[in-house]
């Protein structure tokens, strides 16, 4: 499904990816870990298509992601370590994520009730103006309505209080079946039950892979 | 089509919510309320009066801070959002990086030229309704004008945002181009070239290479068709073309700049890095 095949990322002098392959498949639920600056970050944004490599490739589905990046976000639901200020409204983002990605606002709504928000009393409200936390929900709720076969989550439970990551983890585990999950996370024990993978990297290469 | 109309849809809709959006539209409405109050309409300068002198003024004060108003609030449209992670998020949807690059440039247009269009059009109103003689000929060729200056800095900004990486350094290049071009060009350049006596038709093609340079020219002919007060430069100008061809050139040309510009953006802004 994902394919990392010699992934070269430099930054100037610095090598952020130094010849990094590795395979995500169907029901792989991966958590990629490792030191700040390990490349944890290069690599997702690499999928995702944001960075163009100094050497290698990425395919997802077959696909480059950089050449075809409409056709594959398709496929990729993206939750990022801060939720960044949009000064759009719910109501418009929500707007947004539905033409775009043809995303049943209704589902958000549901995902949004199920992680204990509610967003139809903040409909009017700027997205920067939720807390850390409602931020985070709302995010997380966009990204399992938009039902993808890939889920990248980078630190995805850093602004949520106990109950909430409970509500998320059960939440994914109902909803991440022949998906692919990637977890970019500092505590495996958090996501422990629900990865199958551990990828631990360090500067800037796959350092160890293991299945459980 | 519809992630363009999109994008452009919901930054024209944040747009209007911001501070510096209101600021914008109360400076150019503000403008022309002080001109009526202060009775421009009523007085006669070097023989304009009425309607014709307001616009004339506004046109001239235009000149100075539609530039910098524009370079300012676009210049970070997409660095500031690269800045904050917006770009980030907002990209991790299926839409196409022309279709957003694009979208965001349709939606700021609209926003920087609404309020200096309305302006002008609520001095025709108010204009019409004291039953002043309305100057369409100069209403309808100033709104040209200020169409095209807009997009060359539009244009630019975009530019500008597409390479920079923080949105400081944005702000600097911008604040740097605009004083460049209202003044640098003028005072420092030409002026070297006049003691350095250089030939006269290139210090002239340098100042008519300056868009804004261009629209102050411009705007004058339309009351001084034989740019009498521009003294010997006039000959210049009008022995290469005639005021008609020099007004379209007026037009065409920082529009024609506006979407260059715009353009060598969107090329460097799709081959580099997005965040």
């Amino acid at each position: 499904m994902i394919k990392v095949k010699n992934l070269t990322k430099k930054f100037g002098s610095h090598l952020s990816l130094d010849d990094v392959s590795c395979n995500f498949n169907k029901s792989d639920s991966v958590a990629l870990m490792g030191a700040n600056g390990a490349g944890k970050t290069t690599l997702i944004r690499s999928i995702l298509g944001y960075y163009h490599p100094d050497g290698g490739e990425v395919l997802i589905n077959g696909l480059n992601p950089i050449k075809e990046r409409t056709e594959v976000l398709k496929n990729i639901s993206f939750v990022p370590q801060l939720p960044p200020p949009i000064k759009l409204s719910i109501e418009e983002l929500m707007h947004y994520i539905s033409v775009s990605a043809d995303v049943d606002k209704e589902l958000i709504k549901h995902y949004a009730n199920e992680m204990k928000l509610d967003i139809s009393a903040n409909l009017n409200k700027s997205f920067f103006k939720l807390s850390g936390g409602m931020k985070q929900k709302l995010l997380i709720a966009i990204s399992l309505a938009k039902e993808s076969n890939i889920i990248i989550y980078d630190e995805p439970t850093a602004n949520l209080d106990p109950k909430a990551r409970d509500d998320f983890y059960r939440l994914l585990s109902k909803n991440s079946e022949e998906k692919t999950l990637l977890f970019v996370t500092h505590r495996l024990e958090e996501v422990k039950e629900l990865v199958n993978r551990q990828i631990y990297m360090d500067m800037g290469k796959v350092v160890s892979d293991e299945i459980f | 089509m519809k992630n363009l109309y999109l994008i452009a849809y919901l930054d024209l809709k944040e747009s209007i919510r911001a501070k510096w959006f209101l600021v914008y539209s109360l400076v150019f409405g503000g403008l022309i309320a002080l001109f009526f109050i202060a009775g421009v309409t009523e007085s006669q300068v070097m023989g304009f009066s009425g309607l014709s002198r307001l616009l004339l003024m506004y046109i001239q004060i235009t000149i100075v801070i539609l530039p910098i108003f524009i370079l300012i609030t676009t210049v970070r449209s997409i660095s500031g959002d690269r800045d904050n992670h917006i770009l980030e998020y907002m990209l991790s949807f299926p839409i196409s990086l022309k279709q957003y690059y694009w979208g965001k440039i349709i939606g700021r247009f609209i926003t920087v030229y609404i309020p200096v269009l309305f302006a002008m059009i609520i001095a025709i109103l108010y204009g019409a309704m004291k039953g002043a003689d309305i100057p369409w000929s100069i209403f309808f060729l100033y709104t040209g004008l200020l169409f095209s200056l807009s997009s060359t800095f539009l244009g630019i900004a975009f530019f500008i945002s597409s390479f920079v990486k923080s949105s400081e350094v944005a702000l600097g290049i911008a604040f740097f181009i605009w004083i460049f071009l209202l003044a640098f060009i003028d005072i420092a350049l030409i002026s070297l070239m006049m003691q350095q006596r250089f030939n006269e038709g290139f210090i002239i093609f340098i100042a008519m290479i300056n868009p804004m340079e261009l629209f102050r020219v411009a705007a004058i002919s339309l009351f001084d068709p034989e740019l009498t007060v521009m003294g010997p430069v006039a000959f210049y100008i009008l022995d290469l073309m005639s005021q008609k061809g020099f007004v379209l050139l007026s037009i065409a040309y920082p529009l024609l700049l506006g979407i260059l510009f715009a353009w060598f953006g969107y090329t460097i802004f799709k081959r580099k890095d997005l965040v």
